[in-house]
């Protein structure tokens, strides 16, 4: 280990660190605008230049690895003038608008400013004037203020693997831009806005509507897929109007993804409820909470007496808190209902050993050397998952993936079997058969796989999962929410199993795990959530839920909400219940209440509330406290969130992590046909995900919001039809139908048509991945 | 003079032939009789990495860094691709000697960079040219097919059992891409932004691999030397400057064109053989190295001699052996007008002194020109270019500079002059 | 959008480099698509994108860096002349004074029958030849004079 000297400070450092390492090693600061610990090193800002002894020029801090001996001096008469002298060339074309950017207050160039810049400029000429660049619904652009350290552009390179920006021109004309005409659209563009140092890019739904230090910052947790990004809500006179990334390493890094990002707006969206009530005949009037407690609490009890517990069905939405999901499951259990359940988007609830989970730290998966992607659209469930797994790629990893249309990772995909939805079984059988000739055990599944025959690319994909040291199985949210779903995930588990690799489960919403690990699970004699929609139930209680949208089948379950007679709603948005609801129940967001979600590691992550409830509305965990104590059951007398938690999960992650199991159900592969003709992939969008996601302006204003409102199909499946790109075209499943317009995606496996699932174009539909056919209009 | 009888013309003799740029030509004078022998005897690269460094060969391209040292820098055990880069991008003013090579002895390069590939074990080689040059490009891609056709490239060249080849890349007007990393990055299908270093080419250049970059002269030397030995280079010039050099001769003078000169030369001779400055007029400066090197006032050149080390002492340096010639028709002010517009120009813009510095220094020295100078300038112009010099990724930044301050340093009163009366001393 | 030939000759640059950096390419093949075009707009610039499986603001880096791409249209005969020092001193400035009364345009500016674009450029690596221009990128003339230039002119259609 070199041994070096900053600032007279003497310090052994990692052969291969940079000089800035060592210094920030040392808590020395080197100031600087193009570095950053995640992106490669561009050095070309020179703010770093930092004196090394018998180096005849100033050098880069960034850029400059050490050696044995080294003495740096970063604050010399010598690095102090280079310094000084790079930030004089940075000002001289800045606009001196700072008291109406938004950066201010918050702007590097501007601290360093400070410390390193002139009071007055000697700079005589004319300024430049870089003309603004439309960047799409989330970035503001002010390009003049641009100081070309190029981090936006290594972004797009390095970590989203997507170059949506890049650097035209040449000298001092160059300019950060999108190719020509285009904007930017990748799921995590959002990033860029804190990685610029100054105020060219910058949120454009926060555009001027707050100073950085008339904010206060208040830590969240990310509320929509299963990683649990760490936030920092920014709020003024009790609104948030802002959210950015709290680094975590060991779950976002220093990223957010655009959902986590913006989904903030929609808790001011238009249809917020923040009053309770009570449907009378055909109208609706808006009582105190006391009436409206006590009416929900009556009804229910009068289903419970006169039809049984079995008469009701509890539907809670995986995105609640999990103390939510505990007082849930009480209540439903109180009242002696088994038929709970927060799984509503999928096709197959059998009950599994335990809570589905990643089944590694999420940190490990940067280091997978090799891995087998199973029905997942990536990038869309878990836009920073799909990162850290394109890391782990470019450090020679080798993705295989099992999927029904060859999305663009963005990404090398060492190989791939893509297949229509219920064919997905089946390239699962031929991996494990191909392991199986290779010698491997596959356990249970080895007989039902015995005469499949073996594809090339199968056989590759099994011989690529034989290799390398760190390996994974991973399970996605089309897999889960596939009517094959045990089938899938019992042949992941050989396939596992045979190869060596973990077998994970890529949890796609943010407290899945927690609901889980809680019981939010149908008892052994209740039905799951697809149950609880095929056979009616008299009564339902729902916790966050859009049942038009979340349902598997929306088309049952319009009629199941349609035959029954009393359905209380728990949520914080309007939506369609005064459609199907008796009794309207306004509760919070994550963000006016206290609680954790438990992520797809297990881990378990508090926060409390940024804001003040809106209106009248409260917290799920209050409501369903007063419920309970109204029902006169037992174990409801909680006072605070942590209380509840402490209840729910008495080991706190320990509790979790006794639940924790991916083995899939005991039992035999059914290997079911494929379906004839045409067949729908209902995967949920990036932004239909949740309530939030739903109602977030700038999210749904976002290409993929765009691009989730067409039917999808492959080029020669439109031409074989007679139908045209770009009309409107009728799609019709048992149970329903729908209008939308045809897009064409020849990344469609054959006969696969791409219509989402929890949209509100397709809510008429049935079920998600099942026969579909496509009509002319 | 050929390749068979030892002559201070190491790169021009084919241009006292007919058809200079034949392969007829070139064989008939001895060419590719290096590569043969060395392919026949197996020649160990360590041999042939001695012999150049006994030639005192040093880059022809400005830098005139020593080429068999350079060369001892690529790792010998690497297991991947390793490539040769010829670096034809000559761009910078006053430099017109590479495109000769590749006009009247485009073999003598080939088998150059044949015997460069052979000695660094190198999987192939490219030639970058100046994307003004496009015939020179086009006609040396012609020499490759020629050199193809005749078994020295591709597949068991004169079956030895080595593989080797060359492809032709041109530029499409980007000056900085004769910096050798910016290069890379051109070939490689990028704005040619220079590379910090470390690491440097030999360990990572072109594609990540390793990489060696030598100047067209340079490597169309090499033949010379293997023909008659590093020694004999070496006495065609002085200790520590081996060989002859082609000098680049612009400007002022009756007969512009290259020379080819042994090194330690006196400047005076070179002027003669371009005919002297034209008459009715008197030398007054020289930029002796290419437009990046300071310029020199006549008395100062004169007296010196054509080598690296001399220039070096005189304040100024060799560069790439472009001279350019001014008389006393100049106005200083104007000249460097041009030249500050250049860097200014073809500044790649990916870092910040240089990407700001030089179009605040062109637009200062702009000003003066038009009439609008102040008396503070000059002091500014010198302090921009303090913080400019030596800050930058590559050497663009000081190229900036150099003009700048030598034409302010060695001529100041006619740039006072210019400020105060706001017009020329010179009389334009 | 762009020929089988012009297609031919971009494969034949392509084969210069390794199959996985086909991107090496994207300079000749601008270049070609610029020839057979007369200028790079921006869907020729995301075709030759598309075709070298690169990003398209790739290319347009590209395409706006180096200064012999045309990213409007020009004239038939496009002039560019060196003014650089060396040309300069050896008679530039006059040939740039005639050639922009006898067109009456400026630099960057194309005469109104589209005949005829002039440029200034920068050093093109034949100082000892000046004053020199570039027709068509391609094709280099030297030791201009007033005279020639009005030859050159009038041969240029």
């Amino acid at each position: 280990m070199p041994l070096i000297e900053i600032d007279g400070q003497q310090l052994e450092v990692a052969a291969g660190s940079t000089v800035m390492d060592a210094a920030q090693r040392a808590g020395i600061y080197i100031p600087h605008f193009c570095y950053h610990k995640k992106l490669s090193i561009a050095a070309n800002c020179r703010m770093c230049l930092v004196e090394v002894e018998k180096a005849p020029k100033p050098l880069p801090a960034c850029a400059t690895p050490v050696t044995d001996g080294m003495k740096v001096s970063t604050r010399s008469a010598k690095a102090i003038t280079a310094q000084k002298g790079v930030m004089e060339f940075l000002l001289i074309n800045h606009p001196l608008d700072c008291p109406i950017c938004d950066q201010g207050g918050e702007c590097q160039l501007q601290d360093l400013a400070v410390g390193y810049g002139g009071s007055a400029s000697k700079y005589q000429e004319p300024k430049r004037v870089v003309k603004d660049k439309d960047l799409g619904p989330l970035i503001a652009t002010d390009m003049t203020r641009c100081i070309h350290c190029s981090r936006c552009v290594r972004f797009g390179q390095e970590i989203a693997g997507l170059m949506e920006l890049g650097m035209p021109g040449r000298g001092e004309h160059t300019e950060v831009m999108p190719f020509l005409e285009t904007q930017v659209s990748h799921e995590l563009s959002g990033n860029v806005i804190d990685l610029c140092p100054v105020g060219a890019l910058t949120s454009k739904p926060f555009r001027f509507s707050a100073r950085p230090w008339e904010l206060s910052r208040r830590r969240s947790v990310s509320p929509h897929d299963g990683l649990g990004a760490n936030l920092a809500l920014h709020v003024m006179n009790n609104r948030v109007l802002r959210a950015t990334p709290v680094d975590n390493e060991a779950v976002n890094e220093c990223w957010l993804a655009d959902r986590d990002r913006f989904s903030y707006q929609a808790l001011t969206a238009e249809d917020r409820l923040t009053r309770p009530m009570v449907r009378e005949g055909d109208r609706w009037i808006e009582v105190d909470w006391q009436k409206a407690l006590a009416q929900a609490a009556g009804a229910l009890k009068v289903i419970r007496d006169t039809h049984g517990a079995e008469a009701i069905g509890f539907l809670a939405s995986p995105h609640q808190t999990v103390e939510e999901h505990y007082l849930f499951a009480k209540l439903a259990q109180g009242l002696g209902c088994e038929n709970l359940d927060h799984r509503l988007d999928q096709a197959d609830c059998s009950a599994l050993p335990g809570a589905p989970w990643l089944g590694m730290p999420v940190a490990e998966l940067d280091g997978l050397d090799r891995v087998l992607l199973i029905g997942s659209t990536l990038r869309k469930e878990q836009p920073l998952i799909a990162q850290r797994l394109r890391q782990a790629v470019k450090r020679g990893a080798q993705l295989n993936v099992v999927h029904a249309v060859d999305d663009d990772l963005l990404c090398k995909v060492t190989h791939k079997l893509i297949t229509r939805p219920s064919g997905l079984a089946r390239a699962l059988a031929e991996i494990a058969r191909a392991l199986a000739e290779a010698g491997r055990d596959l356990g249970s599944v080895a007989a039902a796989v015995a005469g499949i025959a073996v594809s090339d690319e199968a056989r590759a994909i099994a011989a690529s999962l034989l290799s390398g040291e760190r390996k994974a199985v991973l399970l996605g949210a089309v897999a889960r929410q596939h009517p094959h779903r045990v089938d899938l995930h019992r042949l992941a588990e050989a396939i596992a199993g045979a190869s060596g690799a973990t077998l994970g489960v890529l949890v796609d919403s943010a407290d899945a795990v927690g609901a889980a690990a809680v019981g939010c699970l149908p008892g052994p004699r209740g039905l799951g959530a697809a149950a609880m929609v095929a056979q009616p139930r008299k009564a339902y209680v729902l916790l966050g839920i859009e049942p038009y949208l979340d349902a598997h089948d929306v088309a049952a379950m319009r009629r199941a909400l349609e035959s029954s007679e009393l359905v209380i709603t728990l949520s914080a948005f309007k939506g369609a219940a005064q459609h199907y609801a008796q009794v309207i129940l306004p509760v919070v967001p994550f963000a006016e209440t206290d609680g954790a979600f438990v992520n797809m590691e297990g881990r378990v992550q508090n926060f409390r509330a940024a804001v003040k409830p809106a209106g009248e509305s409260r917290p799920a965990w209050k409501v369903l406290r007063v419920l309970g104590n109204l029902l006169g059951l037992e174990g409801f007398a909680f006072d605070t969130a942590e209380a509840v938690r402490q209840a729910a999960l008495p080991d706190g992650e320990a509790s979790v992590r006794a639940r924790l199991d991916n083995r899939a159900p005991v039992g035999e592969l059914l290997l079911q046909a494929a379906v004839d003709g045409l067949e729908r992939l209902g995967e949920t969008p990036i932004y239909q995900g949740d309530m939030l996601a739903r109602r977030a302006p700038a999210l749904q204003a976002t290409r993929d919001s765009e691009h989730a409102k067409l039917c999808w199909a492959r080029g020669d499946l439109i031409q074989r039809l007679g139908l045209v790109e770009g009309q409107p075209v009728r799609i019709v499943q048992e149970g329903g139908e729908s209008v939308m317009k045809l897009g064409r995606d020849d990344r469609l496996a054959d006969g696969v048509v791409r219509v989402a699932g929890s949209h509100p174009l397709s809510s008429k539909l049935g079920p998600r991945y099942d026969a579909a056919r496509l009509e002319k209009m | 003079m050929s390749l068979n009888v030892p002559n201070h013309k190491v790169c021009s003799w084919t241009q006292d032939y007919d058809q200079p740029a034949s392969l007829a030509t070139y064989t008939a004078h001895g060419g590719y009789e290096a590569l043969r022998k060395i392919l026949a005897e197996k020649t160990p690269a360590e041999d042939i990495i001695a012999q150049v460094k006994t030639s005192a060969l040093r880059g022809r391209g400005g830098a005139g860094f020593p080429t068999g040292l350079k060369w001892s820098f690529m790792p010998r055990g690497y297991a991947g691709d390793k490539y040769v880069v010829c670096n034809t991008d000559e761009g910078e003013p006053g430099t017109f000697k590479d495109r000769d090579i590749l006009l009247y002895n485009p073999h003598q390069l080939i088998e150059g960079m044949l015997i460069a590939g052979y000695t660094l074990g190198a999987k192939a080689g490219y030639n970058y040219i100046h994307g003004e040059i496009f015939e020179q490009y086009e006609s040396w891609q012609q020499a490759l097919e020629e050199a193809r056709a005749a078994g020295f490239l591709g597949k068991n060249i004169l079956g030895s059992g080595w593989d080797f080849d060359l492809f032709a890349h041109h530029g499409y007007g980007a000056y900085i891409c004769g910096e050798e990393t910016a290069l890379l990055e051109s070939i490689e299908g990028k704005k040619g932004q220079p590379r910090f270093k470390p690491p440097f080419p030999a360990s990572f250049g072109l594609y990540g691999k390793p990489t060696t970059i030598n100047n067209t002269e340079t490597l169309a030397s090499i033949p010379w030397i293997m023909r008659f030995g590093g020694q004999a280079f070496l006495e065609l010039g002085k200790p520590n400057n081996g060989g002859s050099k082609l000098f680049s001769v612009s400007g002022h003078v009756n007969k512009p064109g290259n020379y080819e000169v042994r090194l330690g030369t006196p400047f005076a001779e070179l002027l003669e053989m371009a005919g002297g400055v034209r008459a009715g007029h008197s030398l007054k400066a020289v930029i002796p190295g290419g437009s990046s090197a300071p310029v020199l006032p006549a008395d100062v050149m004169m007296a010196c001699t054509l080598d690296f080390d001399s220039i070096a002492k005189a304040g100024s340096m060799l560069g790439s052996g472009a001279v350019i010639v001014m008389d006393d028709s100049v106005c200083m002010v104007k000249a460097l007008e041009r030249l500050s517009y250049f860097y200014f120009e073809e500044s790649c813009g990916q870092c910040t002194p240089c990407r700001e510095g030089t179009g605040w220094l062109y637009r200062i020295v702009h000003r003066i020109e038009h009439g609008q100078g102040r008396p503070e300038d000059l002091d500014e112009l010198l302090r921009i270019g303090r913080n400019i010099g030596g800050n930058t990724i590559c050497a663009l930044g000081e190229a900036a500079v150099g003009p700048v301050a030598s034409f302010v340093k060695h001529f100041r009163q006619e740039f006072e002059y210019h400020i105060e009366n706001k017009r020329c001393m010179v009389g334009h | 959008m762009l020929s089988p030939q012009s297609l031919a000759l971009i494969d034949q640059e392509v084969a210069k480099y390794p199959p996985e950096h086909k991107q090496s390419a994207v300079m000749s093949a601008l270049r070609i698509a610029q020839i057979e075009l007369g200028w790079l707009s921006r869907d020729t610039i995301e075709f030759v994108a598309n075709y070298l499986a690169m990003p398209a603001i790739a290319a347009y880096e590209v395409a706006t860096f180096y200064n012999m791409y045309d990213l409007a249209p020009v004239g038939r005969n496009k002039v560019t002349l060196c003014t650089n020092l060396p040309c300069q001193l050896q008679g530039a400035d006059k040939i740039a004074q005639h050639l922009q009364a006898k067109l009456g345009i400026g630099f960057g500016e194309t005469t109104a029958d589209g005949r005829y674009t002039l440029k200034e450029g920068e050093c093109m690596g034949t100082c000892g030849h000046g004053p020199l221009c570039l027709h068509n990128n391609h094709k280099m003339h030297t030791q201009l004079t007033t005279e020639s230039v009005d030859k050159l002119l009038d041969e240029m259609k």
